[in-house]
């Protein structure tokens, strides 16, 4: 499964590359893209274990970016 | 501006206010260290407050850490107005790097405001606006003049032209009547239209482009994934130079706070910021700005690619050629012309195929059709009709050998028609695919950016696709292919050591534009199986767009360029001027703000349009 989220003040170039590597370090993600451009998080992950990755994904962005949220709807 | 970049700014300010009033006061020792921590911390207390929480969370080399390391050190060995100067140009250039992104990202949409916000359907007889998402397909959708089409459909009723720029970046508008296509995302110039929707919003032409466009950020170029992993390496080497610089050389020559002092400058232009925001930008700023004259390049590997292109292979119906059919040239024994066209004309006028089309097209005057008798259709060959009851044949050299006529080859290239009464030979119209108008230029300025090869990759006779080569001034040609074959040319061209495009009309030759370096499909408005396999589309069907394309990806990595050295070399002068001690602090906040600031400005070229010709 793919799904793409909004993040919020996404600040720095650098933070986004970090977050992308270390969200692609974890285990069950196939492939995931931060983009600072877009400010969106592509996030390809087992169907199975989609949501328990997300919530991972989700605290890597909050590891490196405290101020970053991102906007899962 | 956010929320969130209008408080840094406020705080930015104050700052600066508060710095030069700290530089006014004559205070000394501790109270100057005073003055001058109140702009710092008004300016950084959020950068600290972050590197200690990232320090807890084991991230060392963060650079927030290090502008506090570096700011905190500075303190330390008395470099008071420094240390909270280097403070305010970091965050100046933290908020520079958010507010810049945000504009671009902002001009790239606006660029692609292709969106439709609405849609007017018909429902028993009554007008609801509703969400495009929401319309079914075969709904019936009114569109006013100056509004947006929605979804893709059909002309029901009504006329009118359409403004595709925002498709195609053609800016001249078409015309569309019952029977014809719209695509979403044009905008109706003048009157009423009712469509038949023919796509679900989000399989439509607009949510595609759209798709494809956000999505092209996912594919990284290759200078991209370089710059994040040299980053990567960057920082912990220079942090790892600034603590041997601060420890090492005081144990034998002494000074420490001058060695600090050197080391300090290394923490602040170890971010790699600029790098890591203006290589991205610039392709983000390139793609937007390509899709605004209707080329949409699927990624940055893909506009890295096509900037490189040195060898460039054409399919020839409808990418250089028009496909549609049109007659040349009419040939009789001893007829009139247009005599001879009216009795072909007459015998085609019931056929449904292109070339017998292009006959009556030629024509062009009604054609009574109680003049036709019995028609017989002679597969392979051509067909017998009474005309004014008199019976034809009209077909290839073979059906003239048939009914025993003297007939001749043609000095012309093309599909001829020949004609004959009984036995008697009347002669022969000649039929050709039409060049398109730029076809000829488009290889021209190709070969002028320093294309090296151009070949013509066709399935059309021999004698044709080297006519058609020679007006347009192809180097080599390979005719009467079949798709597989069209293939194994690609390979051989591939083979031969050069980056080749393919260009092709997206209608089957998807295996041929996957194996290329970089295909190319042509005239992709609402065709989907262009857009999905190619890496490059140009809405547009004309072959000009190419060099365009070309020149557009070739700046944008001319930006890259100039800001990988900008960046690079301005830091390692500054790392060596810096462990030599002949770098200050100053000089240190340029190599980092300064730079980024400058890396980001150029970065933004990327987004203004480029000349339509070379």
């Amino acid at each position: 499964m793919k799904k793409t989220y909004k993040l919020e003040d996404l600040d720095c170039a650098n933070c986004a590359a970090k977050m992308e590597a270390a969200i692609n370090k974890l285990d069950g993600v196939k492939k995931a893209t931060v983009s600072f451009m877009t400010q969106k998080l592509t996030l390809e992950a087992e169907d199975e274990r989609f949501d328990e990755v997300l919530q991972a994904a989700v605290k890597c962005i909050a590891k490196v970016e405290p101020d970053c949220r991102v906007i899962l709807k | 501006m956010t929320k969130k970049q209008k408080k840094t700014l406020l705080r930015i300010l104050l700052a600066g206010l508060l710095l030069i009033g700290a530089a006014l006061l004559p205070a000394e020792g501790v109270w100057k260290a005073l003055a001058f921590a109140v702009p710092w911390l008004v300016v950084g207390w959020d950068v600290l407050w972050d590197a200690l929480r990232n320090i807890l969370h084991g991230q060392v080399f963060d650079e927030k850490f290090l502008m506090a390391l570096a700011t905190v050190g500075a303190f330390a060995v008395g470099e008071y107005p420094e240390a909270a100067a280097v403070m305010l140009f970091y965050q100046i250039g933290e908020w520079f790097q958010s507010v810049a992104v945000g504009r671009s990202r902002k001009s790239i949409a606006a660029l692609m405001d292709i969106r439709p916000e609405y849609a007017v359907v018909l429902r028993d007889g009554q007008e609801q606006e509703v969400d495009p998402e929401e319309v079914a397909v075969g709904e019936t959708i009114l569109i006013r003049p100056g509004e947006r089409v929605p979804l893709d459909g059909t002309v029901l009723e009504g006329a009118g032209s359409l403004n595709t720029a925002a498709l195609t970046g053609e800016s001249m508008p078409v015309d569309v009547a019952p029977g014809d296509r719209v695509v979403s995302g044009s905008i109706n110039l003048t009157g009423v239209l009712q469509v038949r929707a023919e796509s679900a919003y989000e399989n439509s032409t607009v949510a595609r482009i759209l798709e494809l466009v956000e999505n092209s950020a996912e594919k990284k170029a290759r200078v991209e994934s370089f710059i994040t992993r040299f980053a990567r390496w960057y920082t912990p080497c220079v942090v790892l130079g600034a603590a041997l610089l601060a420890f090492i050389p005081p144990l034998f020559v002494g000074g420490w706070a001058d060695w600090i002092h050197r080391a300090l400058i290394f923490l602040v232009v170890s971010c790699p910021c600029a790098l890591v925001v203006s290589v991205p930008l610039s392709f983000f700023g390139g793609i937007g700005g390509a899709s605004r004259a209707g080329i949409l390049i699927k990624g940055a590997n893909d506009l890295e690619t096509l900037a490189s292109v040195d060898a460039v292979a054409f399919d020839k119906t409808g990418t250089l050629t028009r496909g549609v059919f049109q007659v040349d040239a009419v040939h009789p024994r001893e007829l009139d012309p247009n005599a001879l066209l009216d009795i072909a004309a007459a015998a085609e006028s019931r056929s449904r195929h292109p070339v017998a089309e292009s006959i009556v097209a030629a024509h062009g005057k009604h054609i009574d059709p109680s003049r036709l008798g019995a028609v017989t259709e002679l597969a392979g060959l051509g067909l017998e009709a009474v005309v004014d009851g008199e019976t034809f044949s009209v077909g290839n050299g073979k059906l003239m050998d048939r009914v025993g006529a003297d007939w001749h080859e043609c000095h012309l290239p093309g599909t001829v028609v020949h004609i004959a009464k009984g036995a008697e030979y009347l002669g022969h119209i000649v039929i050709n695919d039409q060049l398109k108008p730029d076809a000829a230029s488009a290889i021209a300025s190709l070969k002028r950016l320093g294309v090296k090869k151009a070949v013509l990759l066709t399935g059309d006779r021999k004698k044709v696709a080297e006519a058609v080569a020679e007006q347009l001034g192809v180097d080599e040609v390979r005719a009467e292919l079949l798709p597989e074959q069209k293939v194994e040319e690609v390979e051989r061209l591939l083979a031969s050591g050069v980056k080749l495009a393919f260009v092709g009309d997206g209608i089957n030759d998807a295996p041929v534009l996957a194996r290329a370096d970089l295909g190319i499909a042509m005239g992709a408005m609402g065709s989907d199986a262009a857009i999905e396999s190619a890496d490059v589309v140009l809405m547009d069907d004309k072959p000009s767009r190419l060099s365009l394309a070309v020149r557009i990806a070739r700046k944008t990595m001319g930006i890259v360029r100039q800001n990988i050295v900008l960046a690079l070399a301005v830091k390692f002068a500054i790392l060596i001027l810096g462990a030599l001690g002949y770098a200050d602090m100053w000089l240190a906040v340029f190599g980092d703000v300064g730079v980024l600031i400058l890396a980001i400005l150029n970065a933004m070229r990327c987004l203004l349009p480029v000349k339509e010709t070379a």
